[in-house]
């Protein structure tokens, strides 16, 4: 597609609208939302779906044999289909709801862990992860007298292949990593680093927080094992996340959590389980979460992953290229492969101050670790000042950020 | 801008720059680290005390201009003074940061600040105020903390 395509098949203007909160101001000023990363704002489609489940479909699911709780039930369940065509899995039963990206990944973490992670295993992560794939795997290991390993990266900010392959061995039951790095941008090759984790029979989870907006999935062609994403990162709810998990692998493992809807029977002496994806989804769910995600993602299908992608490469070059040219401003990743997060520091100014100075601009960034405190500590600063950008971010936003960083210059000298 | 200028106001940008009492005490009697893990400010702050009296202090780590001027205009004010006359500065400084926006803040409490009163514009950044309490609440745990077998080996 040529630029002029692109633009005739991405009308941001138009685009914008559906998001109410786009057209609000802050401190006065329009705000300029740089903050995707942490959570997306929401569109219409998605609000209004909420609130129609609340004031015309609300019940509790697989239980009544109530209208309300049959058309609750079939909503929920077109979810499920709809994520399921979304990542391309084989089979509704593969689509777990969770919490968000955190949980799904504790549930592998304690479910795979405890069915197959024994005493001298080995778990490989990378340094690139949040958090959230460092801290589950710990808690684990720990529990089951296991290593974690983890894959180093280069100055750019791209992990090291080479030294993934030295660690892997026959001690290693699975990888973890993230598919695009929320500190730095980093697109990480996932499919050759599954690739390179099957051949030493090791099984992958793929941490796509911050993909699954940005780029098409397809669990199939990737062929993970486990894929762990958040509804929030993709237009949709907070409270509501998605586990992949290929069947087979999810048929082996033990329950996470117990209560209701994860059982067949129970008695005192034995509790049977349900079948899959219910095993793994105990308590009454979060019901509009799910058809708010659904709805979130025939959003996204309408404009197309492919066109989101491209213009938010296009964005990405803009920025890259007006930001470097900041005096005393670094960028904190390079890699070859990017998402559209640029995350700098500057010589004289404090990541905090300059959020605090760019807030009053209306421009909202993120300033911290990220909750990645070992990639502040690869690069030897105690933080980042942070803008992440969606497909309803403007060039002429870019440009209002590159104000606001002079305001700061400014101050800060 | 008004408010930013309020905020970030020159004296607050030189002790930023240039902090007083930026450095490790060899000979210390009480320690304690600042930390807000939100943010990733940290600081490490000593203090010799000679009975009551805080007769030296020192502090290093990084964070942000309000945290760093902060604590060291704290250790400016409180070097000399005796830990109670401490106390009672913390207590007048918390009051004024924390008066909620839009009151008013009679021009003697302030003055009684001396040169802290210059962060009092950080009251009207709520997500700050935790900056500029972050070295006094390292003071407070360092008075709390005394290192024993320091203070023994600097009798010696």
């Amino acid at each position: 597609m040529s630029e002029l395509e692109t633009q005739i098949a991405f009308d941001v203007a138009t685009l914008r609208k559906d998001f109410p909160i786009l057209s609000t101001t802050v401190h006065g000023k329009p705000l300029v939302y740089l903050d995707n990363a942490a959570t997306t704002q929401k569109p219409n489609a998605v609000l209004d779906i909420q609130n129609i489940y609340y004031r015309e479909q609300n019940a509790n699911i697989h239980r009544g044999v109530h209208h309300l709780s049959e058309v609750a039930t079939f909503e929920y369940e077109k979810a499920r289909g709809k994520v399921k065509n979304f990542i391309n899995a084989a089979d509704n039963k593969e689509i777990i709801f969770t919490k968000g990206t955190t949980d799904s990944i504790n549930l592998v973490a304690q479910s795979f862990g405890k069915s197959f992670l024994n005493a001298g295993d080995e778990v490989i992560i990378s340094a690139m992860e949040h958090h959230s794939n460092i801290v589950p795997w710990q808690m684990i290991c720990e529990e089951r007298n296991a290593k974690l390993c983890v894959i180093p990266m280069n100055d750019d900010g791209e992990l090291i292949l080479e030294e993934y392959e030295k660690l892997l061995s026959p001690k290693t039951k699975i990888v973890s990593v993230v598919y695009i790095s929320n500190s730095l941008g980093t697109i990480n090759p996932v499919k050759r680093i599954i690739e390179i984790a099957h051949r030493n029979g090791s099984k992958v989870l793929i941490d796509g927080a911050q993909a699954i907006a940005h780029t098409p999935v397809d669990v199939r062609d990737l062929d993970c094992d486990f894929f762990a994403f958040s509804g929030h990162k993709i237009f949709g709810p907070t409270g509501i996340g998605i586990l992949y998990g290929k069947a087979s692998l999810l048929e082996q493992m033990k329950p996470y959590q117990g209560g209701g809807d994860m059982i067949r029977s129970v008695t005192f002496e034995k509790t049977t389980y349900n079948d899959l994806p219910y095993k793994f989804e105990a308590g009454t769910p979060n019901v509009v979460g799910g058809i708010g995600l659904g709805a979130a993602i025939d959003y996204v299908n309408i404009i197309g992953l492919n066109a989101i992608s491209q213009y938010e490469q296009e964005l990405l070059e803009y920025g890259t290229e007006i930001l470097r040219n900041i005096n005393g401003l670094r960028l904190i990743g390079t890699a070859k492969s990017k998402a559209c997060i640029l995350s700098f520091v500057l010589e004289n100014a404090h990541p905090h101050d300059i959020g605090t100075i760019l807030d009053r601009e209306g421009i909202a960034i993120r300033t911290g670790h990220h909750c990645t405190q070992p990639v502040m500590l690869r690069f030897g600063i105690p933080a980042t000042a942070r803008a992440s950008l969606s497909f309803y971010n403007t060039k002429e936003e870019l440009d209002t950020l590159v104000r606001g960083i002079a305001k700061v210059t400014e101050i800060f000298g | 801008m008004s408010e930013l200028n309020e905020l970030y106001q020159q004296l607050i940008l030189e002790h930023n720059k240039s902090p007083r009492n930026f450095k490790e005490l060899e000979h210390f009697t009480n320690d304690a680290d600042g930390y807000n893990p939100l943010c990733g400010d940290h600081y490490h702050i000593w203090l010799k005390l000679d009975g009551d009296v805080i007769s030296d202090i020192g502090f290093k780590g990084s964070g942000c201009a309000i945290s760093k001027s902060s604590a060291s205009m704290m250790t400016a004010a409180i070097k000399g003074t005796t830990i109670n006359n401490a106390k009672e500065l913390f207590g007048k400084f918390h009051s004024v940061i924390m008066t909620k926006i839009g009151d008013e803040i009679p021009e003697e409490k302030i003055e009684e600040l001396g040169s802290l009163g210059a962060l009092a514009g950080v009251r009207e950044f709520p997500a700050r105020i935790k900056c500029a309490s972050l070295a006094w609440h390292a003071l407070n745990a360092a008075l709390t903390n005394p290192k024993q077998t320091v203070s023994t080996e600097q009798e010696n």
